[in-house]
Parts: C-alpha cells; sequence; structure tokens
C-alpha cells in the first residue's frame, strides 16, 4: 500500500485491520501520534486528512491511500515549532503531555473550520463570523480530552494564536 | 478485531453487485462500525468500501428542497449555507452531536443507520437480543439510565442514539435507496425505522444489499426551527432527551407543527398526536400540557430512566415556549 504523510510518500504492507493510527506508529516510526481509548473518544490520535481533522484510530489504513495526512510530525519540529506548540509550552497547556499532539492538531485544523465560518452548538447564529473566544474554542476543542485538566491552559494557548 | 475481505466499490452499482448477504457490510466514515467491530459486536467478513463514490453532494431539488449525497459529512451537512439558511433545525442538530473530528467523518447515510449506545449491546458477555437474537436483554432490569420509554418491547429498550436523525423526523426526510436489483426506492423517514417487537437486531427497512444514495428534503418549512438537547455533559455526549420542533403562528393560533424526539425510543419519535394538540389552538400552557400528556401516553419508564418523562415533558414545554413566544 502507498500512502502520503507529511508531504513524503511511504509504502508498508499491513494487515488489512490496520487502523491509520496502527499504520503510522506501529509501521512508519511515526509515534507522535497516540493511541488513548482506540474508540474515537480521547481525540489523542487526531491527524489532519486532507485538510480535515479526524481520528486515526476510527479509520482504516486501506481506505487511505491516496489522501493527503498531515501528523504532528507534519506540523512542527523541536527546532522549528509551529505556533501553536510555542503558544502550549509558553501557556503551560500540558502536565504528561500525552493528549498534546492531538489537541494541537485538532486545534491547527480547528482554527481553519473557523475561518470557513463553520458555526458551532454555542455559536448564537449561524451566520458566520466566527470569534473563537473560550466558549467557542472548548465547544470546538471538546473531542480532545486531557486528563490532567489542562484545559484553562490550552484554551489560553489556542486563543493566544486565533482567538479574540 | 476479526479479519475480512475488503473491496472498493467505484460506483453505486458496483457497492450494491458486491453485497447482498448479512455478512457483507458497505463502510463509509466507519467512526461507528469499526468502534463496533474492535469490540467484536460486529464481525462482517466482508467491507465493502463506498467512501470513494460520488455521493457527495448537496443539490437544490426542482421542488425547492435539498438533495443530500449519503456520503456528505455531518460537518460539511452543518455548515452549508442553504441548510443554515432554510433548515436551522438540522444544523442546530448535527452541531449537537458527537465532536469535531468525528463529524468530519461521520457520513449522512451512515449516521441515519447510526447504532444504539446501549451498555449491553457493547458488551459482549451480556445477554442482549439486537446483537444476539434470542439470547435475552439485560438493560431491562439492569443500569437503564440512557434507555428508551417509547416504543419498546419486552425484547429491547435500545434508543436510536442519533441527532441528526431527529432533525429529520421532523422535517419529513425521504431517504433514497439503490437495490441489489437496480430498482431505486425512495423512502419517507416515517417509515424507515422498525420498532424492535421480537427483532430488535432488525432496525430500518432496507433489504440486505440495498445502499443509501441521497437524502431529500421537502421545500423548507414555515415557521420558527429549533433543536434542543439535553444531556450529562455540555458537549460531546449523547442525548438523554432532544427535540427538533418546527412551529409556525399564525393570528394568534399555531397553523403547523412538527415534533421530533431524541433519547425516548428505539428511532426518532415523531407522534402526530403531539401536533394535533396543537394545531389550531392557541399557544398556551394548557396545550402545551395537552402535548406533552399525548407525547407520554403510553410512555413507561424501567427504574433508572424513570426521570425521562418529567424532563421530556418541561424539555418540550420550554421548546414551545420559545418556538410560539412574543412575534411567532
Amino acid at each position: 500500500m502507498q500512502f502520503t504523510i507529511n508531504g513524503q510518500s511511504h509504502q508498508a504492507e499491513v494487515d488489512i485491520r490496520t487502523s491509520l493510527l496502527d499504520l503510522c506508529r506501529e509501521h512508519l516510526g511515526l509515534t507522535g501520534s497516540k493511541k488513548g481509548c482506540d474508540h474515537g473518544q480521547c481525540g489523542a490520535c487526531t491527524m489532519i486528512v486532507n485538510g480535515r481533522r479526524i481520528n486515526s484510530c476510527l479509520t482504516l489504513a486501506v481506505m487511505h491511500q491516496d489522501d493527503d495526512i498531515v501528523t504532528i510530525e507534519g506540523i512542527g519540529t523541536p527546532e522549528n515549532l509551529a505556533p501553536l506548540q510555542r503558544a502550549f509550552v509558553s501557556h503551560d497547556a500540558f502536565q504528561c503531555g500525552y493528549c498534546t499532539p492531538g489537541q494541537i492538531c485538532s486545534a491547527t485544523a480547528m482554527i481553519e473550520e473557523a475561518k470557513m465560518g463553520w458555526p458551532s452548538h454555542v455559536s448564537g447564529t449561524l451566520d458566520g463570523g466566527v470569534t473563537l473566544d473560550n466558549e467557542e474554542i472548548s465547544e470546538r476543542m471538546s473531542g480532545n480530552i486531557c486528563r490532567c485538566a489542562a484545559y484553562p491552559n490550552i484554551v489560553d494557548a489556542i486563543r493566544e494564536v486565533a482567538g479574540a | 478485531m476479526k479479519t475480512f475481505d475488503y473491496a472498493r466499490a467505484d460506483s453505486p452499482e458496483d457497492a450494491v453487485a458486491a453485497a447482498g448477504d448479512e455478512d457483507t457490510y458497505f463502510i463509509a466514515g466507519g467512526t461507528n462500525l469499526l468502534d463496533l467491530m474492535k469490540l467484536q459486536v460486529e464481525t462482517p467478513a466482508r467491507l465493502v468500501d463506498i467512501s470513494r463514490l460520488d455521493l457527495n453532494r448537496i443539490e437544490d431539488t426542482d421542488e425547492g428542497g435539498l438533495r443530500i449525497g449519503a456520503l456528505v459529512a455531518n460537518s460539511d451537512l452543518a455548515a452549508d449555507q442553504r441548510v443554515r439558511d432554510r433548515y436551522e433545525v438540522l444544523s442546530r442538530a448535527l452541531l449537537a452531536g458527537a465532536s469535531g473530528q468525528l463529524r468530519n467523518k461521520a457520513s449522512t447515510g451512515g449516521n441515519l443507520l447510526q447504532r444504539t449506545r446501549c451498555y449491553y449491546f457493547y458488551d459482549t458477555a451480556s445477554r442482549c437480543n439486537k446483537r444476539e437474537p434470542g439470547t435475552g436483554c439485560d438493560a431491562l432490569e439492569g443500569f437503564n439510565r440512557i434507555h428508551a420509554v417509547l416504543g419498546t418491547s419486552d425484547h429491547c429498550i435500545a434508543t436510536h442514539p442519533g441527532d441528526m436523525p431527529v432533525a429529520m423526523r421532523a422535517l419529513g426526510a425521504v431517504i433514497v435507496t439503490l437495490k441489489k436489483d437496480g430498482d431505486r426506492r425512495r423512502i419517507p423517514i416515517h417509515d424507515f425505522y422498525r420498532l424492535p417487537g421480537d427483532t430488535p437486531h432488525i432496525e430500518t427497512v432496507l433489504q440486505p444489499g440495498e445502499l443509501i444514495t441521497h437524502v431529500e428534503l421537502p421545500p423548507a418549512p414555515a415557521g420558527r426551527q429549533l433543536y434542543r438537547k439535553v444531556r450529562d455533559r455540555a458537549s460531546y455526549a449523547f442525548a438523554l432527551v432532544s427535540v427538533a420542533g418546527i412551529v409556525s403562528v399564525e393570528d394568534g393560533r399555531i397553523a403547523s407543527a412538527a415534533l421530533a424526539f431524541g433519547g425516548l425510543g428505539p428511532m426518532p419519535w415523531r407522534d402526530a398526536a403531539v401536533e394535533a394538540a396543537l394545531v389550531g389552538n392557541a399557544p398556551s400552557s394548557a396545550a402545551f400540557e395537552a402535548a406533552a400528556d399525548a407525547l407520554l401516553k403510553d410512555a413507561r419508564g424501567y427504574g433508572s430512566n424513570d426521570f425521562k418523562l418529567p424532563l421530556v415533558r418541561r424539555t418540550l414545554i420550554a421548546c414551545l415556549r420559545d418556538l410560539t413566544g412574543d412575534a411567532a
């Protein structure tokens, strides 16, 4: 099977049951994405596929052979952090750090969703013009669980990069 | 997860040709099916991947409604400008469901077929007539806080967990399918779901190998629309009770009402008697109480879910106040 991940082409022969998450972690050495619940409930495995954030644990690798896949390794590097990564550091937006790659992948795509004017459950109207205040950020990030409960600082970090 | 054969379909005709036996499943977003496969609640022998089919557009119909491809993602449907402008109840229902990640993957067709979140359905060590017909139902006398109060049977008290289908029931959507013999069917959502009776494993009228290709919405209804969801946490949780409401008021009287409910029954629930209790009457507490009485006439709790009866009464009345208040 042929995959494009972070702009690089990869070949892998994997069991048909392999999730996109396990493909990256177990076969391609991309261990930044984390496995939390493996059932789409925690968001630690979030990747950006064709521009959209998804739970990589809940999709089969074989279904993504022609897709453009971005993992945390494609967002930034220790030498060249993305703005969200810098903001997570400066706001102390993690404790154990296990959920952080998923939080940052999710927030990266969430900011683009807001720029497109996608409303959310807490938006007062559906007519676009989204302002990413604390309430909007919390709602839009509800698919990413932080067991250390660093939520206030996660929201602050995202708001610094994208919000009001 | 049990292993399976995999084939990618290139057209709807391909897909139905490859399906037809009960061990072959279509897979689109996969967010529900793969979850169930990991737990071996579902063990298909073969998956037909329909995710690349050309069924991901939202088009205007000649009648003034919308034709939604079965593969349109929940997030795209919620954000579509026509849906936001004319079918607010649908946009709101979609946005109240799941998480951003799941809405990006979950499809319109798949969401209609979402399986229950009954704990005993998920736990393969428990008895469940939906998962293993004839074994019994551990929910009846178990932890049934999230379970149904309407449309249940002695064999199953599971709820349909969806939000989108509740709005679609209020809107009177039509589900368009392609059958294995090449025929198309147009199934009003009113006729799409089946009550559990003694066959709770059969949830819809779809035949083996029948593929949902589109969902059609009639022209936008008159009046106000809302979707209200009551749940255990403010986001990313299933409904304990939800209400999709569309009500118009003319000359001080309720001219039309469409009300559908989530969290109450084995299907998105709609009862003509609820609407009949409202139409023709002036909005009033008495009329709203009568509508709630009609809804709950045959309702029963199973212990832990008894609270749903007063909860849905209050939720419905609050929704009706919002739908008919002031300028309506």
